[in-house]
């Protein structure tokens, strides 16, 4: 039951943020949207471990390394729209419709 | 009854990290738009805490709030509209992604709800964190290794990424600027093209 219920508020969050990346124009906002996707995928994470495995510390582990991804993504992110931004003063996604040099 | 308090906290703070998780595409600050998020991520480590994750619970609300900050400096930085003035709607294609978004909840949900879900919950009284240190340290340290090095990778490719960058790096890397007098100290920052004191500089 608990389970479930997390599961769907996850799923939600996974909803909402796939709406928001592929939605916003803006690049920021759009890495909120992949956020809000991981944010759903770390809840499921932690619902799983919580709820349906007994306690595993692999699955803790998982959201740990779900962490990872959220920070690596952040990183690599905002150094792509600074880098994007030098080459083309570009801060839209319509303002890099061709991808050439 | 302590299931059922569980549930209600569970219940309340994922309506709420929904509810927040919403108002990041709605409102019309940017700044607001990442508080936002940031609440949102607290409710989902207020879950984690609730189902006895006590560590990632605690580390996902104290990476958050780094993230989130960091973030609003971007958003300070790059974007139109910080203060929230000003109606924000930067959006493309709307429709399809609304239609994506409700697919991916409802294909989600679905399965969560057709699925036959386990029900093994973990025991309270079990050392969670130190579980976890447990497995970081023993069975699963190259994995806990690996994505050490995969930040540092990360780190190495967004200083990369964001510096000035060329074949052989930027071309005026390393130069400096020849003084105003022949031998005097170096000018400092080239001006701008057309810039106000850039003018009298080629004269002499």
């Amino acid at each position: 039951m608990t389970l479930a219920i997390v599961l769907l508020f996850a799923a939600a969050l996974f909803g909402i943020g796939l709406y928001g990346a592929m939605s916003q124009q803006s690049f920021v906002m759009l890495m909120m949207g992949l956020e809000l996707m991981l944010n759903g995928a770390l809840l499921a994470t932690v619902g799983f471990w919580s709820l349906a495995l007994d306690g595993a510390p692999e699955a803790q582990l998982l959201a740990i390394i779900v962490m990872a991804v959220m920070a690596v993504e952040m990183a690599v992110g905002f150094a792509l729209v600074v880098a994007v931004y030098r080459a083309r003063q570009a801060d839209m996604t319509e303002s890099i419709g061709t991808m050439k040099e | 009854m302590g299931g059922a308090v569980t549930l209600a906290a569970v219940i309340l703070l994922g309506l709420f990290a929904v509810w927040s998780g919403c108002r990041v595409f709605v409102v019309d600050s940017m700044v607001r738009a990442s508080f936002s998020l940031m609440l949102s991520f607290f409710c989902t480590g207020g879950i984690a805490l609730v189902l006895h994750a006590d560590y990632l619970g605690a580390a996902t609300v104290f990476m958050m709030a780094v993230e989130m900050m960091v973030m609003a400096i971007f958003m300070i930085m790059f974007m139109m509209n910080p203060a929230g003035l000003n109606p924000m709607v930067m959006v493309h294609q709307n429709r399809l992604s609304i239609a994506a978004g409700a697919a991916a909840f409802a294909l989600l949900a679905g399965a969560v709800l057709l699925s036959d879900l386990p029900d093994r919950p973990v025991d309270p009284a079990r050392d969670t964190t130190a579980n976890l240190g447990t497995e970081l340290l023993g069975p699963s340290m190259l994995i806990f290794e690996t994505a050490g090095v995969t930040l540092l990778a990360a780190m190495v490719g967004a200083v990369v990424l964001s510096s000035h960058r060329g074949r052989f790096g930027d071309t005026d890397a390393g130069a400096c600027p020849p003084g105003l007098t022949e031998g005097g100290p170096p000018a400092g920052r080239r001006p701008e093209e057309g810039g106000g004191h850039g003018h009298g500089g080629g004269n002499g």
